[in-house]
């Protein structure tokens, strides 16, 4: 039996947010928005039931679901089924009121990341990429104030120029393309198209580089890879906190597949090492920006952004390494979006309760908040690589394979700076956990509904730490194989 | 047709040449505006001939970049009431100097990497090339909020041109999301700046510093 139809993935989440926009009542908004979440969720867990086959391409090609769209597809759909159920509870205790279109912006941006999946047509990608941007500046709460808006217009400028620059790299992709003739195809930048043309050594290999480095520059600043992760901790700080955990988890995610879309073309065309050198240098320049910046962050919602840049090097660093570092950098995609759901939403938690996002404010929250201590430090040792968390595996793999590769000084330079990394967060979690001054001022902050959510996400990445299903290990290897593992 | 082709790929240098040296935002919205127009235009004198495709692209360009991107930008501008001066980072006359430099670069680009085929115009890539560094010029080189959003609208424009060299390999849909993805971009950025300008009492993005670690 093959998997469901695929435009079904982005359909129900569109069909939601259009239903929610017409919805007068907001109780019926945030049930809806946890109806259709957990629709898309059945839909993504059906893909990995046994017996069924992948899903059929659909619309002449232009969706289809490999193994790379299949693990982000998944990562995205869990995250954003805890997101939905957070919110139910989320709205009602955030002091600045969301906006009505809060609901219908969350549900088009599931829409948007299942068009990211499964889409293959390089400019269906791009247009995706473009709607998740609006969709999200569209619910940082701007009556906030000066911190809200700077953030808003920084997000915005620094992302919409960013995707002008992914946009060209497709229109080089495109021209690298053409053939002498001067007949390129119709169907010029579909993705398989491009894929079987690289490999007969057809394309322009000038234009295809300098495509790569606009797309890395593009892309790069939306998965906020160092020098061009600027937006992201006052975005992150700035944006409600089940927006925050969509943007650090799915929508990395997604930016991270867009990207690597571009790298496979590059990959097939033989031209691998090139993106691969490039994915080495800015993956550990951005693990040092990342270390950097978590020594003695104050503020606990830039902390974890920054956390976020110095996971996406290590990504990087892992798909640019090639071989078992590949197989190691999918698992690190999966297993870090599911801890740091974890820590967003137990930060969402300390955050309302509290009123403030500084570290120092927040400490004692172990006492006040056992439930929001317990998974904050459960959800700060599985970022940070402690057994058995799903990261610790994926850290070890890319480790193996840069000293597979003989790589010695890349992989001391990456333990170097897990190890600053790992003091620096542990200290903070440290601050935050024990000790006695934290003021709880909003009521019934510990709803099972906030910290469910939390709670099944961390019990999976652990469970992924212990052992990873057949189902999950082929779709890692496949994704691995995809980007030259 | 060829010459046509040339001629109004430099009026695109040109108006973006014009942006950067006016002090008058109304005027450099105009600028945009013309840009628009000519964007509206290549994609048939490119193609050669009129069908369903070439007509629906030229007349979202048309819509979208020379009346509802202005429009919504004039707008921002009355509703903001800021002076209609542009505030420049760069002196005018260095970054003019500065985009006569980047011009050159750009003939040089083109020359160095030459569009495989037959391009519609030999001058396409060097005068995309030049107008997508203009565009970052006007983005980093000015200060107000409606500046950049200029900086951006060429530097989008100058993407565009290259887009001609792939025309075939874009379905009709796609270009349409994209033009409909840079409307919306405009919008939300006109929603920022009207808020920005109610709070801060400008829109003066160089004043926007207060998030930093």
């Amino acid at each position: 039996m093959p998997g469901p139809w695929l435009p079904l993935f982005t359909l129900v989440p569109l069909g939601g947010a259009v239903v929610a926009l017409a919805l007068r009542s907001k109780t019926g908004r945030a049930g809806l928005l946890v109806a259709t979440a957990l629709v898309h969720l059945g839909l993504v867990a059906s893909l990995f039931a046994p017996g069924v086959a992948p899903p059929r391409p659909a619309l002449g090609g232009h969706l289809a679901l490999d193994p790379l769209g299949l693990l982000v597809l998944s990562v995205a759909s869990l995250v954003f089924a805890a997101t939905a159920i957070y919110n139910v509870r989320y709205r009602r205790l955030t002091p600045p009121r969301l906006s009505r279109v809060y609901m219908p912006a969350n549900l088009v941006l599931l829409a948007a990341m299942s068009v990211l999946c499964t889409a293959r047509h390089l400019g269906v990608l791009w247009v995706a990429s473009g709607a998740t941007t609006l969709a999200t500046a569209l619910v940082v709460p701007l009556h906030r104030g000066r911190h809200a808006l700077e953030a808003t217009w920084k997000f915005i400028m620094l992302c919409s120029v960013g995707v002008a620059f992914a946009l060209l790299g497709i229109f080089f992709v495109g021209i690298a393309a053409t053939d002498p003739a001067g007949t390129s195809a119709a169907s010029g930048l579909l993705l398989d198209d491009l894929l079987a043309t690289a490999r007969a050594g057809r394309l322009s290999a000038p234009w295809l580089r300098t495509a790569f480095v606009f797309l890395l520059v593009g892309y790069g600043t939306k998965v906020g890879l160092a020098p061009l992760h600027s937006w992201k901790p006052d975005t992150y700080a700035e944006a409600p906190t089940p927006i925050s955990a969509l943007l650090a988890t799915g929508l990395t995610a997604c930016a991270f597949l867009n990207l690597l879309r571009g790298y496979q073309v590059l990959v097939a065309a033989g031209e691998g090492a090139f993106g691969g050198q490039l994915l080495v240098v800015l993956g550990l320049f951005s693990i040092a920006v990342g270390a950097a910046f978590v020594v003695g962050q104050g503020d606990l919602k830039r902390l974890l952004a920054y956390s976020g840049v110095e996971h996406m090097g290590i990504v990087a660093l892992g798909v640019g390494l090639g071989g078992t570092a590949a197989y190691g950098a999918m698992l690190h995609l999966v297993g870090h979006s599911i801890a740091k759901g974890v820590l967003f939403l137990a930060a969402g938690n300390a955050i309302l309760a509290c009123g403030t996002r500084a570290v120092g404010d927040l400490s004692g929250l172990m006492r006040r908040l056992p439930a929001t201590g317990v998974l904050l430090l459960a959800g700060f040792l599985a970022t940070l690589g402690f057994p058995p968390s799903a990261i610790f595996l994926s850290e070890l793999t890319i480790l193996r394979g840069a000293i597979e590769a003989g790589l010695h000084g890349i992989a001391g330079a990456f333990v170097g700076l897990l190890s600053i990394v790992f003091v620096a967060v542990a200290a903070a979690a440290v601050r935050i956990v024990q000790g006695r001054s934290a003021k709880v001022e909003a009521a019934d902050p510990e709803s099972s509904l906030l910290t469910l959510p939390a709670f099944a996400l961390l019990a999976l990445v652990v469970a992924l730490g212990v052992h990873i299903p057949a189902a999950l290990h082929r779709a890692l290897a496949g994704a691995a194989a995809l980007v030259g593992g | 047709m060829e010459g046509a082709i040339d001629t109004l790929l430099i009026l695109v240098v040109l108006s973006g040449l014009y942006m950067l040296a006016t002090s008058d935002l109304v005027a450099a919205i105009r600028a945009t505006a013309l840009q628009g127009l000519v964007l509206a235009l290549l994609p048939l004198l490119v193609r050669g001939h009129v069908d369903l495709h070439g007509a629906a692209l030229g007349a979202g360009t048309l819509a979208l970049k020379v009346f509802a991107i202005p429009t919504l930008l004039r707008a921002a501008l009355r509703r903001a009431g800021v002076n209609r001066e542009v505030e420049p980072l760069l002196g005018f006359g260095a970054s003019l100097s500065l985009a006569g430099v980047l011009v050159v670069l750009s003939i040089a680009l083109g020359q160095r990497l030459a569009v495989p085929g037959a391009p519609p115009s030999s001058l396409l890539v060097p005068c995309a090339f030049a107008t997508v560094l203009i565009g970052l010029l006007i983005l980093v080189g000015r200060t107000k909020a409606l500046t950049q959003v200029l900086g951006y609208l060429v530097l989008e424009n100058g993407i565009f041109l290259f887009g001609l060299a792939v025309l075939r390999a874009m379905p009709l849909i796609v270009e349409l999301g994209v033009l409909l993805d840079i409307l919306v971009a405009v919008f939300v950025m006109g929603i920022v700046m009207h808020k920005i300008r109610r709070t801060f009492d400008h829109i003066d993005t160089h004043a926007m510093t207060e998030l930093r670690d």
